[in-house]
C-alpha cells in the first residue's frame, strides 16, 4: 500500500462527492432526492441512511461478486445484488429498531425506500465495472452516499424557500422544483474541471 | 377490459413519466439521442409487459408479505435477460446505456405497474396495462430526446438516422448549447416537459367543463 494507493482511494473519495456527484452528475436516486427534500431535517436523515447502507452494500457485494465469479455466475449479478441490497435494508431496519429507536423514528418511513434507490444498486455496478478492490469499493459507497447527502440537503434548502414563491400556474409543484434542481446541476459543473491529484 | 382507456391512461392522464413522475433516474440520464430514447423505451416495455403478466398470473401464490421482495426478484430476472440479449445483438444501444439497463431493477415505474396493476388484476388486463404504459413511458422518453438532441447537438435521429448514425444535422453545431445534453439540460427540459404536460391536460379538462354546461 504506498501513496499511490492513498491518491487513488482520496481521487475516489473527491471525485464521488463533486465531480461525479451521483445524484447531479450521475443521475443516480433521483426519486428519493425529488420526493424527500421538502424539508433539511427529514433530508439529512435520508442523507446519512443511504451513505450508511451504500458503504455496507458495496462491502456485501464486492464480496457476493467474488463468488459470483468463482462459480462463472457473473450473469446473475444484478439479481443477487438486488437481493443483497433488499436484505441489507432490511437488516439495518430491524437493528436501528431494537438498538437505536430514535434514529428509527427519525428515519422511519424512507429506511424501506433505500432498496428501490438507484444509488445504492448503481455503485455496487459501478464498483464491479471500474475493478475496485474491497476498500476502495467501500470508500466509493461511502464518499457516493456523502455526496447523495450534499446535493439533497442542498437542494432541500433551496426548496424551503422556492416552495413559498409565486411562478406561473403550471410550474407549480413539481416543474419548477426541477428546474431548481437544473440550477444546482449547473453550479455542480463548475467542480467538472477539478483535478487534485 | 377497455384498451382504448387502458391507453388514454398510460399516454395521457396517467402518463407514467409525465403525470406519476415515476422512472426519473433513466429518464434524465439517457435522452441525448433518439436512438438511447427508443432502446431503453422497447426495453422498459417489454420488461414491464413480462413482468406484469407473471405477477398478475402468480397473484394468488405469492404471500402478501414478502410480495415485494417476489416482484423485485421476478423484475431482476426479466432485465437480465434483456441485459443480455442486448450485449449479444445490439452492443452499440448496450454500450451506450451503459449501467442504466441493470438499473431498470429498480425503475419505479415497473414495480409501481407491479403493485398497483399487476397484483389486483387479471393476467391478459396487465399485459395491455404492461403495452399502455410502456408507450406512454416511449413517447415521453423520445419527446425529451428529441429537444435535447435538437438543442444540445442541433441534430435529429442520432444513432438511428444520417450518415454512419450521426443524426440529420438542423442547424450547425457550432450554435448548439452542449449544456442541454449535460446533467443540466436534462432536469431543466424536464421541467419544462412536465410544465407544458401540466397546462395542457389543465386546458382539456377546462374544455370538457365547458361543454358539458
Amino acid at each position: 500500500m504506498g501513496e499511490g494507493y492513498i491518491q487513488a482511494l482520496l481521487g475516489i473519495l473527491l471525485s464521488a462527492v463533486l465531480t461525479e456527484n451521483y445524484i447531479l452528475v450521475k443521475f443516480y436516486g433521483i426519486c428519493p432526492f425529488m420526493g424527500v427534500s421538502k424539508k433539511i431535517d427529514t433530508a439529512l436523515g435520508m442523507g446519512m441512511a443511504v451513505t450508511f447502507v451504500m458503504a455496507l452494500a458495496s462491502a456485501a457485494c464486492w464480496a457476493v461478486n467474488l463468488a459470483l465469479v468463482a462459480l462463472q455466475a457473473e450473469y446473475m449479478q444484478t439479481v443477487a445484488f438486488i437481493l443483497v441490497i433488499a436484505s441489507i435494508v432490511q437488516v439495518v431496519e430491524m437493528f436501528l429498531k431494537k438498538s437505536v429507536p430514535a434514529l428509527y423514528k427519525a428515519l422511519g418511513v424512507f429506511l424501506p425506500l433505500i432498496t428501490t434507490n438507484c444509488a445504492v444498486l448503481g455503485v455496487a455496478l459501478v464498483n464491479v465495472q471500474e475493478g475496485y478492490d474491497f476498500l476502495q469499493s467501500v470508500i466509493n459507497g461511502a464518499a457516493g452516499g456523502l455526496g447523495f447527502t450534499l446535493a439533497i440537503v442542498l437542494f432541500a434548502s433551496m426548496r424551503e424557500r422556492v416552495d413559498k414563491t409565486d411562478c406561473p400556474q403550471a410550474f407549480k409543484g413539481f416543474p419548477i422544483t426541477l428546474i431548481s434542481a437544473g440550477l444546482l446541476a449547473l453550479a455542480f459543473m463548475g467542480f467538472s474541471g477539478l483535478k487534485i491529484f | 377490459m377497455d384498451f382504448k382507456k387502458q391507453l388514454k391512461e398510460g399516454l395521457l392522464t396517467k402518463n407514467p413519466v409525465l403525470a406519476q413522475l415515476l422512472g426519473m433516474c433513466s429518464t434524465l440520464a439517457i435522452t441525448t439521442s433518439l436512438f438511447n430514447g427508443l432502446g431503453m423505451g422497447a426495453a422498459v416495455t417489454i420488461i414491464l409487459i413480462c413482468s406484469n403478466v407473471l405477477i398478475s398470473a402468480l397473484r394468488k401464490v405469492i404471500p402478501s408479505q414478502i410480495r415485494i421482495a417476489a416482484y423485485i426478484v421476478i423484475i431482476a430476472g426479466f432485465v437480465t435477460m434483456v441485459d443480455l440479449l442486448l450485449q449479444a445483438f445490439l452492443p452499440d444501444l448496450a454500450e451506450s446505456l451503459g449501467v442504466f439497463i441493470p438499473l431498470i431493477v429498480v425503475n419505479c415505474v415497473i414495480l409501481g405497474r407491479a403493485e398497483a396493476f399487476a397484483s389486483k388484476n387479471g393476467v391478459l388486463a396487465s399485459a395491455v396495462d404492461g403495452l399502455c404504459q410502456g408507450i406512454g413511458y416511449t413517447v415521453a422518453l423520445v419527446v425529451m430526446c428529441v429537444i435535447r438532441e435538437l438543442l444540445g447537438s442541433g441534430t435529429f435521429g442520432g444513432g438511428l438516422l444520417g450518415e454512419n448514425g450521426a443524426g440529420i444535422q438542423i442547424f450547425p453545431a457550432d450554435f448548439a448549447a452542449l449544456q442541454m445534453i449535460m446533467p443540466v439540460g436534462g432536469f431543466l427540459t424536464m421541467g419544462f416537459v412536465v410544465a407544458g404536460f401540466q397546462w395542457l391536460l389543465r386546458k382539456v379538462e377546462n374544455k370538457k367543463k365547458e361543454g358539458s354546461k
